[in-house]
């Protein structure tokens, strides 16, 4: 298909996936006889629309006076000099409806789901971010909305269950298995394929058999084809590092994208560290995983060695997911992209860090980027630029923090 | 010729059709399966159905995801579920058995030596509930040098060009997925079973088996009067749960249901 972020001579841009959604040996269709249909409705749809110049300019609008694109670039100066290395900027999804990039795949999604005569929508959600964000589009349009949450990350997340609730939509506790991020998807997969005939299922991230990878992807590239024109109006060329934080890997893979064919950028993505690498107890398949099948596509994976899906732990519920989407496991064997990990500790000591040098308070999510960000502009000179995803606001995060300090609110 | 093959042309030369008993592996646990298998069999099973448990069942209703659970609780793995197969070829080498499992597990121990040790095993048939045919070839090819058939399925939703793509490629038997659902579902009607049985009938000469939703006597005899073979599962599951604290009762009441839906089939 035509690509819509095709900026000069085209090398990766627009060569991945397959027409199978195959990124390299990743991605491809691992579901459930009885969704093919679906997945293939969706696709049509998907690769019909983007190319359909009403629906672009209603999603466009959308973006623009709902979510309120574009979300500034902005010159994080006072850390940058506290770091004493590079400069930093920042990419403030966090800026955006509902505090985070989850909106912008969500606001496509619906757009879609509007256009094929959905009557009801479904999401899975590990912070409530994307839950909210979804039943956020839901209500705007008047849709169904049931929203599978792990009961674990509802009572981490309380606020946002509650924000959900008074969206309108119906969220549902799921118990199975480690009772997270991966069990609502689990639950959600359940419920597709029970109302596969009016239902839409929104992903939230860049996982899931194809088209999702791809169609997410193409959803949160607005990131990065605002971040690129913005840093070229304000620094005069390209930076030398992108960084973002890795859960499914949608903030990462949509800042990441534009700036695929810019071989002088570097790219950095930042996974759940956890209580490190080396205790077992993280989030970061793409560091220490191997490779599998989970949740239709093939990927690096949390597993053990008879292939049953590990627990994950991550001080933030949104990074707390034993899988990766399938472009950044191809992004990494290929070499494009490289990927480390930031632990708890880190990420919460970024997450001071901001809040008092700059009074942006970041999502936990986002605070591992930050963190690695932070460590890569000390190794570099102050005539280098790292643009920063800050995927969220910190918001729905202060009574884990709180609570890690030992206060109750 | 397979035992899958040999055992659908016995059933028709007898006029009847298969009875196929679902159990996961290990559960309730691992001592319970290799006598349960023989006692359904002596109940009137005809192929047996075992569940390789996954911590991620997608496909499955609540009352298979606790099977799982309970299963990977008492320390099964897809290597103990194959020694189990063993176990059970020592006394039964005509029961055809059909692994029914998610794909990775197999990924993780490698397609070769997978299908090498299922061979080994004694293992005839794999049914693996997200791996649709495209993505099967690899798959496929190992399984093809040890003789073990690969099990497609067919949904509600499968469309007509994929029927026929995917009886093409379908060895054994074809797997009707009787309904939109997870497993352990209500069962959807017997028309419109017999509908699509006829759909599929028009692309292989392999019999076709029906699962998900059959619950009990009744509802395996309709399904049996339109289909080849007959699959039941979360009934069975339901009571294993039922007798976690008293697993010397299972032995008799499980075969006692698999006999019940088999003199229900036969009065047909
Ligand atoms: C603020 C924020 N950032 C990042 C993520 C991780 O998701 P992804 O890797 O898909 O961007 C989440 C997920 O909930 C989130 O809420």
């Amino acid at each position: 298909m035509k690509d819509m972020n095709k900026i000069d001579d085209n090398k990766i841009i627009g060569t991945q996936p397959d027409s199978r959604g195959h990124f390299g040996p990743y991605g491809g269709i691992f579901a459930s006889e009885t969704l093919m249909a679906a997945l293939e409705e969706l696709r049509t749809a998907y690769e019909h629309y983007l190319q359909d110049p009403a629906f672009i300019a209603e999603l466009d609008d959308d973006l623009r006076h709902y979510v309120g694109r574009p979300s500034p670039l902005y010159f994080a100066e006072r850390w940058s000099e506290h770091l004493g290395g590079a400069r930093l900027y920042l990419k403030r999804e966090d800026l955006n409806h509902t505090g985070a990039h989850k909106i912008n795949n969500t606001v496509g999604q619906a757009l879609l789901a509007k256009r094929m005569g959905k009557k009801r929508i479904i999401a899975e959600t590990g912070a409530g971010q994307h839950g909210v964000a979804t039943a956020t589009v839901a209500a705007r349009l008047g849709l169904e909305c049931v929203v599978y949450m792990g009961v674990e990350d509802i009572q981490r997340q309380a606020i946002n269950v509650y924000r959900m609730k008074l969206l309108g939509a119906r969220v549902v506790g799921v118990t199975s298995g480690s009772r997270t991020l991966k069990d609502a998807l689990n639950e959600a997969m359940r419920d597709w394929v029970t109302h596969v005939d009016d239902t839409f299922y929104i992903i939230g991230t860049v996982a899931g058999p194809h088209p999702y990878p791809a169609m997410v992807r193409d959803f949160q590239a607005i990131i990065g084809r605002e971040a690129r024109a913005q840093i070229l109006e304000q620094a005069d060329r390209l930076p030398d590092a992108l960084v973002a934080c890795v859960g499914g890997g949608s903030n990462a893979m949509g800042l990441f994208y534009p700036f695929l064919d810019d071989t002088e950028v570097a790219m950095h993505g930042v996974e759940g560290g956890g209580e490190g690498l080396e205790t077992g107890h993280h989030a970061a398949p793409l560091c220490k995983g191997r490779v599998g099948v989970l949740h239709g596509n093939r990927t690096y994976l949390m597993e053990n060695d008879d292939g049953q899906i590990n627990a994950t732990h991550s001080i933030s519920a949104g990074l707390d997911y034993p899988g990766v989407g399938p472009e950044h496991a191809w992004l990494k064997d290929s070499g494009r992209a490289s990927y480390y990990a930031a632990t708890d500790d880190e990420a919460l000591h970024a997450f001071h860090e901001l809040t008092r040098i700059e009074g942006i308070m970041p999502a936990l999510e986002s605070s591992h980027a930050l963190a690695y960000g932070a460590k890569l502009a000390q190794q570099m000179t102050p005539d280098k630029i790292i643009i920063v995803n800050l995927s969220g606001r910190g918001d729905k995060d202060i009574h884990t923090v709180a609570e890690l300090e030992g206060m109750t609110l | 010729m397979s035992r899958i093959s040999r055992r659908f042309d016995e059933l028709k030369q007898r006029q009847r059709q298969a009875l196929i008993p679902f159990v996961s592996a290990g559960d309730p646990n691992p001592e319970v399966t290799v006598p349960l298998l023989h006692k359904m069999v002596a109940a009137g099973a005809d192929i047996l159905e075992l569940g390789v448990p996954f911590s991620d069942p997608m496909a499955d209703g609540p009352i298979i995801q606790r099977a799982s659970e309970r299963a990977l609780a008492q320390g099964m793995s897809l290597r103990r579920a194959l020694e189990m197969v063993s176990e059970f070829r020592e006394q039964d080498d005509e029961t055809p058995v059909v692994l029914m499992g998610y794909l990775n597990p197999y990924e993780a121990m490698g397609y070769e030596a997978f299908a090498k040790a299922a061979g080994a095993a004694g293992v005839d048939g794999v049914l693996t509930v997200d791996l649709p045919p495209e993505e099967a070839d690899e798959f496929v090819e190992a399984l093809d040098g040890v003789e073990i058939d690969p099990i497609f399925l067919i949904a509600p939703t499968t469309t007509p060009q994929r029927v026929a793509a995917i009886c093409a490629r379908a060895r054994g038997f074809v797997y009707y997925v009787s309904l939109k659902g997870v497993t352990g579902s209500q069962m959807a009607d017997v028309d419109s079973i017999a509908t699509k049985i006829t759909e599929i009938k028009t692309h292989t000469s392999l019999p076709v088996g029906v699962g998900f939703g059959i619950r009990d006597g009744a509802s395996a005899a309709r399904v049996a009067a339109v289909s080849d073979a007959v699959v039941i599962g979360s009934v069975l599951v339901q009571q294993l749960e039922a007798l976690e604290q008293n697993p010397e009762q299972i032995y008799h009441k499980v075969p006692t249901l698999v006999a019940e839906i088999r003199t229900a089939m036969d009065a047909n």
